[in-house]
């Protein structure tokens, strides 16, 4: 792994390489350890849907088996977490303790969607800037205004909004399979959004090797938030060339 | 009052000759001018029901409330000075948000307060602070069962079925013993808390009031929260009517 110094050396202020190691600054968390994969959501009419496996990958290694990365945040807020597992933790324990503050002021008032997001971003940003990042991206789903939200926040502290939304190697693979889907059906319902989740899922499956076929999937609208207990996806691995 | 002009009551860490420590008791006789709290530890969880003195019209309704949410899990409801009660209450609030992080578990009630009365007891040791001038009751459903303690100005601490603060502890205290409150669930507790409420309260010395009602229960997760307005209503229905029966009966 990398050392706690930068090892590269770098040119000081008068271009003259700079010697001692202290003068660089102190660069952690270079690289996450147990790292979940993509998290894919979708917005679809009155509603936000949520999707992400629940492996925990310990570099290549299959290594548990059950690691839950969607999060009721509060009744209106739902969260995805991709990344490292143990920043996601530790992350979830600090919006707990926010939630609860919140609750203490009794004021009928909660966390929306883009303030649990806006707070998320000011929180990695923060980090990165102190290179020290929070190796995570995490996707906020919820009903802002009366609206569905959908947006995501990456370890650098980029954030923004969209109808489809999907980390890691998800949105380099899902997210074009959930633009067709959100150009074919502009109008989506549940059921069009789940099954372009599975398909989008399925597809991931195939092609990324961290990818696992047991997934949650939660749903968030006007009437609240649903987690479902794990399940598996169906796959078909019957090549044309290898049936006879 | 013996104490005053002995030059013994100027000061928290000095003792009286007879052994009495005058700025704890000064404390304490601010939490006794507060309008009434009590609290009841039923079967199934336990019920807070305050009368909030309200002094001017003008204020906004439910203005300046007098129970209290810490953490999740559990309730606060105070008598004396509202200001003192709420640094106390931030003081709980801190303590169980760290126990959670450190421990992962759920702060036991036992334990916030006894942190939360050491933390009053501090300040009745020094010349340079004054006591914290407001009792606190604390309730929350643990996995043995229901729980309610009562900390005083002085930093003492005792566990409780049925408590009573303010102006009119002693006679909620005689109403809360007509009750068989251990056997009781809040359901009922509610509707008797808010009777003794509107039972104590002073119509001529105090005029304005609001109650406050509150509970954690099994019913409500084991979460402390404002009672319900169905049942806030009823219970107040039942208070007044109660109160309009027994006024008849005396007149007959």
């Amino acid at each position: 792994m990398f050392m706690q110094t930068g090892a590269v050396q770098a040119a000081g202020f008068d271009g003259q390489p700079m010697t001692s190691p202290s003068a660089l600054p102190v660069t952690w968390s270079q690289a996450p350890v147990v790292t979940g994969g993509s998290v894919l959501g979708l917005v679809y009419d009155g509603g936000v849907m949520l999707l992400a496996d629940i492996l925990g990958s310990y570099g290549s290694l299959a290594r548990f088996r059950d690691c839950r990365r969607l999060m009721k945040v509060n009744d209106g807020v739902l969260l995805g977490a991709a990344g490292d597992y143990a920043d996601f933790q530790y992350l979830k324990a600090i919006l707990e303790r926010k939630i609860i503050e919140d609750r203490a002021h009794d004021d009928k008032f909660s966390m929306k969607p883009a303030s649990v997001l806006s707070y998320l971003t000011r929180i990695l940003y923060n980090r990165r800037s102190q290179f020290d990042p929070f190796w995570n991206t995490f996707v906020v789903a919820g009903i802002q205004d009366g609206k569905p939200f959908l947006g995501s926040v990456d370890k650098i502290g980029t954030c923004f909004q969209d109808t489809q939304v999907a980390t890691s190697l998800g949105a380099h693979l899902a997210i074009p399979l959930l633009r067709d889907r959100v150009e074919k059906y502009p109008k989506m319902t549940e059921k069009q959004a789940r099954e372009a989740l599975l398909d989008a899922f399925r597809i991931l499956l195939y092609r990324d090797c961290s990818a696992f076929p047991k997934f949650e999937i939660a749903k968030i609208t006007a009437e609240g938030i649903e987690v479902e207990a794990p399940q598996e996806v169906s796959t078909n691995w019957n090549l044309h060339s290898a049936v006879h | 009052m013996s104490s005053i002009g002995t030059g013994y009551d100027l000061s928290a860490s000095q003792f009286s000759p007879d052994g009495r420590v005058f700025q704890v008791e000064y404390a304490q006789k601010a939490v006794e001018n507060s309008g009434t709290a009590i609290a009841m530890c039923g079967k199934d969880g336990v019920v807070f029901a305050v009368e909030k003195l309200v002094t001017s019209k003008l204020y906004e309704a439910g203005a300046n409330r007098r129970i209290f949410h810490v953490g999740e899990h559990v309730g606060i409801a105070i008598a004396g000075l509202l200001a003192d009660a709420r640094q106390l209450v931030e003081t709980a609030r801190k303590e169980t948000a760290d126990f959670k992080s450190n421990y992962g578990t759920v702060i036991p009630l036992r334990y916030l307060t006894d942190r939360v009365a050491m933390y009053m007891h501090a300040y009745t040791l020094y010349s340079a602070v004054r006591p914290y001038g407001a009792g606190l009751m604390l309730g929350s459903v643990e996995p043995d069962g229901p729980k309610l303690y009562v900390v005083d100005p002085s930093g003492v601490y005792h566990g409780y079925t049925g408590c009573a603060m303010g102006k009119a502890k002693q006679s909620a205290k005689t109403e809360l013993e007509k009750l068989k409150i251990g056997d009781m669930f809040c359901k009922e507790l509610v509707k008797e808390a808010a009777k003794i409420i509107y039972v104590v309260h002073d119509e001529v010395k105090d005029k304005a009031f609001e109650l406050e009602l509150s509970w954690v229960t099994e019913g409500t997760g084991g979460k402390h929260e404002l009672v319900p307005p169905e049942v806030y209503k009823s219970a107040e229905h039942y208070a007044k009517s109660s109160l309009e029966e027994s006024d008849s009966d005396e007149e007959m």
